[in-house]
């Protein structure tokens, strides 16, 4: 009963205010909000310094936290339970956060949902593509990058960097981002020597480590000269691929300083371009977008400046295939088999095309299998 | 009073005795808490951060508000139910660390038997009583495996249930990714979800679900089990000396199956207010580590069902505040988990202490053990 009442209380606490800040003319808004400037609250599923994945996120807060008004809170290592909606709950209630980002996969449903029904004042979004506007409330939305345009740049370095024509993948689960990836090397790597296959081997899960450096070695032993891979922190397969004399080619976050011989580039998100443009957007009391997805034609991802592996010629390619991205030259130049024989993709898709998104393949010229 | 009514069967001072060790069960626990406080408060020191911030954190994260209390109350749940599925083996002498696999097997064959169930619209209550059901037999039965083969074969309980953790998760990883997945998890295979109709809600007017009320029913009803009970007494016996215990013709056998089956419902359970009041479905989120925080909790409540329950809520709260404490003291998330190990730590070594301090001692010898 008694925490009934105070929960209520603050509801309708929350709710004068919220009335209260519209009925005030906009110049005031505005001062009230420089004075509090904006709070932004990230969570993320792993560790801050993971080089992968939630490194690329706390990169990108890292930066605007020298913003001017921009306060920034960070969380790490939460669960994919009911642990999610209470930090950002938390967040909201005790440290006055305008806007939550939730950046693994699983904060979505039912959590961030939820939360969003809970607390119409305070923007969430979400870093994959599941917001759609006629079944999540308003103040939620998705942020996304199409990282495998960058693989794709990694393949083309990759492509004119073996002399094995062989690249090997470490991949995470054969889910369609993960075949994404992998087909974008492929064609990447294509682009520029034809005669290149890519070698993959699923571990099952996002953090294996010792599968993973097994699958490392496997590749290396079974003649590939290039790896590369997709899973939540990059570490171990970089690594051993500078351990055993083989160059690499990262994902997610920079690894150019795990590899100083044979690095040769990565694909890296820019999430501080979508991150700053919130900050601004809110700073001026705008509306946020609900969808935001880009890739090398707006600024969300980049690739790793070129390591000691990178040759003149691979340098070159990847420089031009950057440039051919930007003006949105497409990846995926149909018709495209895959690797069983089946014809997959008809014609040439665009770049953003929502037929990629559910991608259930690997391409001819990918050895490996999802099943 | 007291006097009075006993001293029919037995003299004063042992009632005095019983009074002295119950004071020293709960004394040298506090006192080993009180001494990981003071361990922390100086790996704080020299770190540089302030002790009086961190626990006025700790306080206000996790008991400040009623918000905080709620977020307290939600993580101690899963935690309540698998501390119990640590401690009922470790009556009986067991050192049984799959709670974690039990947990999962249980969320999973609760959400595999709601697929066919909730498309045949059957009504909630029963469904929710046969997820309930099949959750707790399917972790009994998962973990009585490893009791079973301690029994028979004499395998090591403590690696078995280390191992048939792994399979546990390889198991439903192998179902979710594969037949029982629902198509619409793209990117993160899940089966169907179960639906909002048939999910648990909250205890009216919080935010915490119907799996706290079980935990706690649960707690109360195997302290009663444990220590009321000739199956309870029968257990301890056997987890003291299983020889004498077999020689006096107890079925050991038995009694270490049903124990590890108990703890493997307690598991499941959990597993099945996971899935039926948090996800809807079964995923691979169910891996969150639960099992392995009850072991801590089982531990900390020297395997006490019912001390399981406020060591529980103090777990909760040390999680809820943890993220105030990232947020405010600019802290890494394993600073918690570092006050968890020098408190695991003291508190073993706190074990040694029992009988050491002369105020705690009868003064005349009885036949307490």
């Amino acid at each position: 009963m008694a925490t009934k009442q105070i929960s209520r209380r603050s509801i309708l606490k929350t709710g004068a205010a919220g009335i209260a800040a519209m009925a005030l003319p906009m110049p005031f808004i505005k001062a009230a909000s420089a004075a509090d400037g904006v709070v932004l609250g990230a969570v993320y599923v792993g560790p801050r310094d993971d080089f992968g994945w939630n490194q690329a996120h706390a990169v990108a807060m890292e930066i605007l936290k020298s913003t001017d008004n921009v306060t920034v809170i960070e969380e790490e290592n939460v669960p994919e339970t009911d642990s999610v909606s209470k930090s950002m709950e938390s967040m909201i209630n005790l440290d006055g956060a305008n806007l939550i980002l939730g950046t693994s996969f699983g904060y979505f449903e039912p959590f961030m949902i939820d939360l969003a029904n809970k607390y119409p004042d305070v923007q969430f979004r979400h870093a994959a593509p599941l917001w759609s506007e006629d079944k999540h409330p308003a103040n939620l939305g998705s942020y996304f990058c199409y990282l495998n345009q960058a693989h794709y740049v990694d393949g083309v370095a990759a492509g004119l960097s073996t002399t094995t024509n062989k690249i090997g993948f470490v991949a995470a689960k054969p889910i369609p981002t993960v075949l994404s990836n992998i087909n974008s090397v492929l064609l990447g790597a294509r682009s520029v020597n034809p005669n290149v296959e890519v070698q993959v081997i699923f571990t099952g899960d996002w953090s294996l480590p010792v599968r993973e450096a097994e699958a490392a070695n496997a590749l290396v032993d079974a003649g590939c000269d290039v790896l590369t891979c997709h899973v939540d922190g990059p570490k171990v397969v970089i690594e051993t691929a500078e351990g055993r004399g083989v160059k690499s080619c990262g994902h997610n976050a920079s690894q150019a300083a795990l590899a100083p011989k044979g690095f040769i580039t990565g694909a890296e998100y820019k999430w501080e371009t979508i991150y700053s443009m919130y900050a601004d957007m809110l700073a001026k009391g705008e509306t946020l977008p609900n969808v935001v997805v880009g890739g090398y034609h707006n600024d969300m991802v980049k690739n790793t400046a070129y390591g000691a592996g990178a040759t003149p010629e691979a340098i070159a390619a990847a420089d031009a295939a950057i440039a051919g991205l930007k003006e949105g030259k497409p990846i995926y130049v149909g018709p495209l088999k895959d690797n069983q024989g089946n014809l997959v993709l008809d014609k040439t898709f665009d770049n953003y095309d929502p037929v990629l998104d559910g991608m259930n393949y690997l391409l001819e010229g990918v050895i490996g299998s999802i099943t | 009073m007291a006097q009075a009514e006993t001293s029919f069967a037995t003299p004063p001072a042992y009632d005095t005795a019983r009074i002295r060790a119950s004071i020293e069960a709960v004394a040298i626990p506090l006192g080993a808490l009180v001494a990981s406080a003071i361990i922390f408060s100086v790996f704080l020191t020299l770190l540089g951060k302030s002790p009086l911030q961190f626990f006025e954190l700790v306080w206000r994260g996790g008991f400040g508000s009623s918000f905080s209390l709620q977020n307290t109350l939600q993580r101690a749940t899963p935690l309540i139910l698998t501390g119990l599925a640590f401690a009922i083996p470790a009556r009986i002498g067991l050192v049984m660390i799959g709670a974690e696999g039990a947990l999962v097997i249980g969320g999973f064959a609760a959400a595999a038997l709601a697929i066919p169930l909730v498309s045949a619209e059957a009504p909630v209550y029963l469904t929710m009583l046969l997820m309930v059901l099949i959750a707790m037999a399917a972790g009994g039965a998962w973990n009585a495996i490893a009791g079973w083969l301690k029994h028979s074969r004499g395998v090591n309980e403590t690696i078995s249930t280390l191992l048939l953790t792994y399979i546990a998760i390889a198991i439903m990883n192998f179902f979710v990714e594969g037949a029982l997945r629902d198509p619409a998890s793209q990117n993160k295979p899940s089966t169907m979800p179960i639906g909002k109709d048939y999910m648990v809600g909250n205890i009216p007017g919080t935010d915490v679900h119907w799996g706290l009320v079980f935990g706690l029913v649960l707690a109360v009803a195997l302290q009663v089990l444990m220590s009321r009970t000739t199956f309870g007494f029968a257990a301890r016996v056997t987890g003291g000396n299983p020889r004498a215990a077999l020689a006096q013709g107890l079925p050991v056998g038995t009694l270490i199956v049903v124990c590890s089956a108990i703890a493997g419902a307690c598991a499941g359970l959990a597993g099945y207010f996971e899935v039926a009041a948090i996800h809807g479905q079964a995923n691979a989120s169910l891996v969150a580590g639960y099992g392995f925080t009850g072991i801590l909790v089982a531990f900390l409540a020297r395997h006490n069902p019912l001390m399981i329950v406020p060591v529980a809520i103090m777990f909760g709260a040390i999680e809820a505040s943890g993220g105030l404490i990232q947020r405010r003291m600019d802290m890494p998330d394993a600073t918690a988990l570092v006050l968890q190990g020098i408190i695991f730590v003291v508190l073993l070594a706190s074990d040694s202490l029992y009988g050491r301090f002369a105020i705690f001692q009868p003064k005349i010898s009885t036949e307490r053990t």
